[in-house]
């Protein structure tokens, strides 16, 4: 017996037996005009490319694209209060709020305060979306804009009159069911 | 008795030129239009487009490439060796477009009543100036890797010219099957003997052993090891860039054509057409187009389908297959045609 004994945990392979030349010959020729087939029915299927700036794709209802704060509908009074709780939830530290007092002359939100700067950095910005879970009155969302590139990074600091404004519809809605 | 150089033209030296020069412009009028279609084709072949953006349909495609490789630096590495760099590719270039001389677009035509031969040249030895030009091009390579003072380009001109050595071999021998079955050497003189039967049917073996071994000759894939760009970045021209390259890339399309032609001309009937009907003359390039640009479709299909084979299986399949099978075939058929012919 040698002094190493694997025991049980030998493995027998088992291999298909080999092929006579002629065979595998055949074999090889065979399976070259199965791959000719193979890569001609590509050209019958068509391209499956999407041509980007041309056409988009649509995203998913629940997309986390660019930010959107939102006012309510019927006051036309902005939902966030400043409280900083998205701030504190975001894990890139991109987001920016400083609060101030609403006063009778200017109310500004439904609350007793509202956001005076209200800032995302886009170009630190994760889009997780905990901002959005963390925003106890739904001021914030996720729109759906994922065409984000610009030339300077300043540009991407969005302030709070460009997240209320009414984002342009740059990428379509996937239809139900596609 | 077959006199060895017995030039068979009649057309006087200005016919010549003229002939010469609509054959090599078309032909580099024709290799962009054939570079961008390889490159639409093989798009459709993996399910994309291909280039789509520069022009109709990406047409002018090549057009902006040329102008982007003439305007680039002339660089050459500090290890190279000048002048052989800045020959190779032109040798390359030059016996790519050389071999196209022979091919035969068509019968000998009544042109303003003067009768020209569609061809470039009718010579009595046929292949051999295709094999001596082929011969050539193995310095384009050789000198190419070597010249560019690379590691990598030497090691793709090694392989190449291992590879091209050992394929010519069989491509040779897949040829001379059909040489014995035509009695001659000449292009148009093997097309006239295909009127009854193109030899794609009696020389089938001899056309299977022809395109395998025109696939490495032409270092196309399955059996581009010389520039395998996995493992050698871009084999023996690596280290070119702008014009240089240009002349390489040119002169593998140049070989593909080349390569089509002789397929189209030896096995596929050159410009005879099934049944034999009576046409009018000009038809004659056209069909042999056309059955050029179905050869060269089919290897892009195959390029597209295979993947690049190990060094090791491109030498045995190469001596240990191809070789004895292309000896077989020609005994065949050296036995047949002695046997019928005697």
């Amino acid at each position: 017996m040698s002094p190493y004994d694997p025991g049980a945990d030998v493995i027998e392979v088992v291999r298909e037996p080999s092929l006579s030349p002629a065979a595998s010959a055949y074999r090889a020729f065979g399976e070259t005009l199965r791959g000719l087939k193979t890569t001609f029915a590509r050209i019958v299927e068509g391209p499956v490319t999407i041509q980007y700036p041309e056409e988009k794709t649509p995203v998913y209802p629940r997309f986390r694209g660019r930010h959107k704060l939102h006012r309510f509908e019927d006051t036309g009074l902005e939902k966030c209060v400043g409280c900083s709780l998205c701030a504190a939830a975001c894990p890139a530290d991109c987001i920016r709020v400083v609060a101030a007092e609403n006063t009778p002359e200017n109310r500004v939100s439904a609350g007793e305060r509202y956001a005076a700067v209200y800032e995302i950095n886009l170009s630190r910005c994760i889009f997780c979306g905990y901002c959005e879970i963390a925003c106890p009155f739904d001021a914030i969302t996720m729109g759906h804009d994922y065409e984000l590139s610009d030339y300077t990074r300043s540009d991407l600091i969005f302030t709070k009159e460009m997240l209320l404004a009414e984002p342009i519809e740059r990428t379509p809605l996937r239809a139900e069911g596609e | 008795m077959i006199a060895l150089a017995n030039v068979n033209y009649y057309e006087v030296w200005w016919v010549q030129i003229i002939k010469a020069l609509v054959i090599f412009a078309g032909v580099f009028a024709v290799l962009p239009i054939l570079i961008v279609y390889e490159r639409k084709l093989l798009g459709r072949f993996q399910g994309r487009y291909g280039p789509n953006r520069v022009g109709l349909f990406g047409l002018l495609q090549p057009l902006a490439e040329i102008v982007k490789f003439a305007t680039k630096e002339p660089f050459r590495p500090a290890t190279s060796v000048g002048f052989l760099f800045r020959l190779a590719p032109m040798i390359s270039i030059l016996t790519a477009v050389s071999a196209l001389a022979i091919i035969p677009f068509g019968n000998v035509q009544h042109i303003f009543g003067r009768p020209v031969g569609l061809y470039g040249i009718d010579v009595s030895v046929g292949f051999l100036y295709v094999f001596a030009f082929a011969g050539i091009a193995f310095y384009g390579v050789m000198l190419g890797g070597w010249a560019s003072g690379s590691k990598y380009s030497f090691l793709g001109a090694m392989r190449g010219a291992a590879q091209l050595i050992s394929y010519e071999v069989s491509q040779g021998l897949a040829l001379v099957g059909v040489v014995i079955q035509a009695q001659t050497l000449s292009l148009t003189g093997i097309v006239r003997g295909e009127v009854g039967l193109w030899y794609v049917i009696p020389q089938l073996v001899g056309f299977l052993i022809f395109m395998v071994a025109s696939f490495a000759e032409t270092n196309r894939a399955p059996f581009d090891l010389m520039e395998a760009d996995a493992e050698l970045v871009q084999g023996y021209f690596t280290e070119y860039g702008g014009t240089g390259w240009v002349a390489y890339m040119f002169a593998e399309y140049a070989n593909m054509i080349t390569v089509s032609a002789i397929a189209t001309t030896v096995f596929l009937g050159g410009w005879l057409i099934p049944g034999n009907p009576h046409v009018p003359g000009w038809v004659d390039p056209i069909v042999v187009i056309v059955k050029m640009f179905l050869v060269f479709t089919f290897f892009i299909w195959v390029r597209a389908t295979l993947p690049r084979l190990r060094y090791d299986q491109l030498m045995s399949f190469g001596w240990k297959i191809l070789l004895p099978l292309a000896t077989l075939n020609l005994l065949i058929t050296a036995i047949v045609v002695g046997v019928t012919h005697a």
